[in-house]
């Protein structure tokens, strides 16, 4: 479960990117934050495992505030919470199966982990994971050898394989052709659906937000201004979410 | 838009700059006393030199070879304990691997002050140390090497992708598991690229080391050149340039291997 209490959060150069944020998420959802680029979603997503740092409020993990942890504390929150980028975020020059060991880190000291012992559990994992998003063939190729949506797949995998509770996916397909968004979405829905991981997704096309979701909240200028059932998403909704729709004169005028 | 108020940008930047590239070579000409006519009768004196250094004496290589092995060794282990001292200063240097500016700052002033000391004059304080011999050569190399490797890693450092290391953080990484999975895999290829050359570099700066006795090859150069035996001193230099090119030919084929 992921709770913000009061949150806000202004940049040094006086940019509001949050603004008095309250929201629960319970565990096993399915969420996705839609809204144009700069409303906030990327702030509000990466405030939750603090890759930025709120200036007001409290975020809580299951009951544990990430806003206070420090040191070890922070990090074992941090590795029950996964996260997928835009750009994967993949060390290019090693191998798959090394990116998706890099997701184990967290679970062992750091000697063992410098020294490259992961244990018969740890592969296991890895494979697994590469096996659930259907790319184990490729575990021993190095990353830059891939196509951005095999990356995406790879990055699911380390995320899987650090046995996350929750995944963060932050604009997960904005580099992806249709297609391969569809693969990927699919990914993300079965590993909610089959292992429960809460999955809370930014996306900014709001056809893909309606079919995968089953909650969506929209942000605008750092507020949510929509929280609920996808189904409930109708023009008024979009309008305040997306600002006002051009009128049928003005897209005329672009057509001519 | 209209073509004519396209104004070209002006040209007067590169004018200036290059004004005062020449205005800076001709005022240290003029300040050191370079003399264009105090090269030319230098001429005479230069070709009388290189017309006594050939014939090379041949019979000198094998004599050398001793020394030869030598300064090659001593490049070897000073380019390697340099390379090993380099790695934790260059990441300290860093700014986007150590966030503490206190800590950055004095890493990078203590690798600039190593840089600063010349090659000959560390060897003379290390021949001073450890007396005559190839150990102080080993410590001079292994200090010129530090500086040189750690300064050109930690600013490849500065470079590397940022986006792999947000992903160690957000996966609950330790600063040395973010290290050791982030940023060696892209800094490896970099890092052993500096050091070959480092060892390059070695093996013509070990041969200089000699003249103040921090053994090597350039003990011969200092005798060669001292009782004017020009010949020989160019046997030596013929020497150095074929080892030279050897290491040059196998680097360049191993640093190929790592892009």
């Amino acid at each position: 479960m992921i709770q913000f209490k009061n949150v806000s959060k202004i940049y040094p150069n006086g940019t509001i990117g949050l603004k008095n944020i309250n929201l629960t998420i319970e565990s096993g959802e399915f969420v996705v934050i839609v809204g144009l680029s700069g409303a906030g979603k990327t702030t509000l997503l990466r405030s939750i495992n603090r890759l930025h740092e709120i200036t007001k409020g409290e975020i809580l993990i299951d009951g544990q505030s990430i806003t206070a942890a420090e040191g070890r504390e922070l990090r074992n929150i941090r590795r029950d919470i996964g996260m997928i980028f835009q750009n994967y975020n993949l060390v290019k020059r090693s191998s798959v199966l090394r990116n998706v060991l890099a997701g184990r880190v967290g679970h062992h000291s750091s000697w063992r982990t410098i020294l490259g012992l992961f244990s018969q559990s740890d592969l296991d994992l890895a494979f697994r994971a590469l096996e659930r998003v259907n790319i184990l063939e490729k575990s021993y190729v190095r990353a830059d050898q891939l196509s951005g949506g095999q990356q995406q797949r790879v990055a699911i995998a380390r995320a899987l394989a650090q046995e996350a509770k929750i995944i963060l996916a932050d604009e997960p397909v904005a580099s992806l052709d249709p297609i391969t968004t569809r693969q990927v979405m699919n990914d993300l829905k079965r590993i909610n659906q089959e292992l429960g991981i809460t999955m809370l997704v930014n996306l900014h096309m709001i056809d893909l937000a309606k079919s995968y979701a089953t909650r969506i909240i929209g942000m605008r200028a750092g507020e949510i201004v929509f929280d609920g059932p996808s189904q409930a998403v109708n023009d008024q909704i979009l309008a305040e979410i997306y600002g006002e729709t051009m009128s049928d004169e003005e897209v005329g005028a672009y057509a001519r | 838009m209209n073509r004519d108020r396209l104004q070209k940008p002006s040209n007067i930047k590169a004018y200036l700059t290059f004004i005062l590239f020449i205005l800076l070579v001709w005022g240290s000409a003029v300040r050191v006393d370079a003399d264009l006519g105090k090269l030319i009768l230098g001429f005479p004196e230069m070709g009388r030199i290189l017309r006594e250094m050939w014939p090379p004496d041949w019979g000198y290589f094998p004599k050398i070879a001793d020394a030869m092995l030598e300064t090659i060794r001593m490049a070897i282990l000073g380019t390697t304990f340099g390379a090993i001292l380099a790695v934790p200063i260059s990441l300290l240097s860093a700014r986007n691997i150590t966030r503490s500016p206190i800590l950055y700052l004095s890493a990078r002033l203590m690798m600039n002050l190593i840089r600063t000391i010349p090659n000959l004059l560390l060897a003379a304080l290390f021949v001073a140390i450890f007396g005559i011999g190839p150990i102080a050569g080993i410590g001079a190399l292994t200090l010129f090497s530090f500086g040189l490797i750690a300064k050109l890693t930690y600013e490849s450092l500065e470079t590397i992708e940022k986006e792999p290391l947000e992903a160690m953080t957000a996966v609950g990484a330790t600063k040395s598991q973010l290290i050791v999975f982030g940023v060696i895999p892209q800094i490896l290829p970099q890092f052993i690229s500096y050091v070959l050359f480092t060892f390059e570099v070695n093996i013509r700066a070990a041969a200089v080391l000699g003249l103040v006795g921090a053994g090597g090859i350039g003990l011969y150069y200092d005798r060669t050149l001292g009782l004017m035996q020009y010949e020989r001193a160019s046997s030596i230099i013929l020497f150095t340039l074929a080892i030279v090119l050897l290491i040059d030919y196998f680097s360049v084929k191993i640093r190929e291997k790592l892009i």
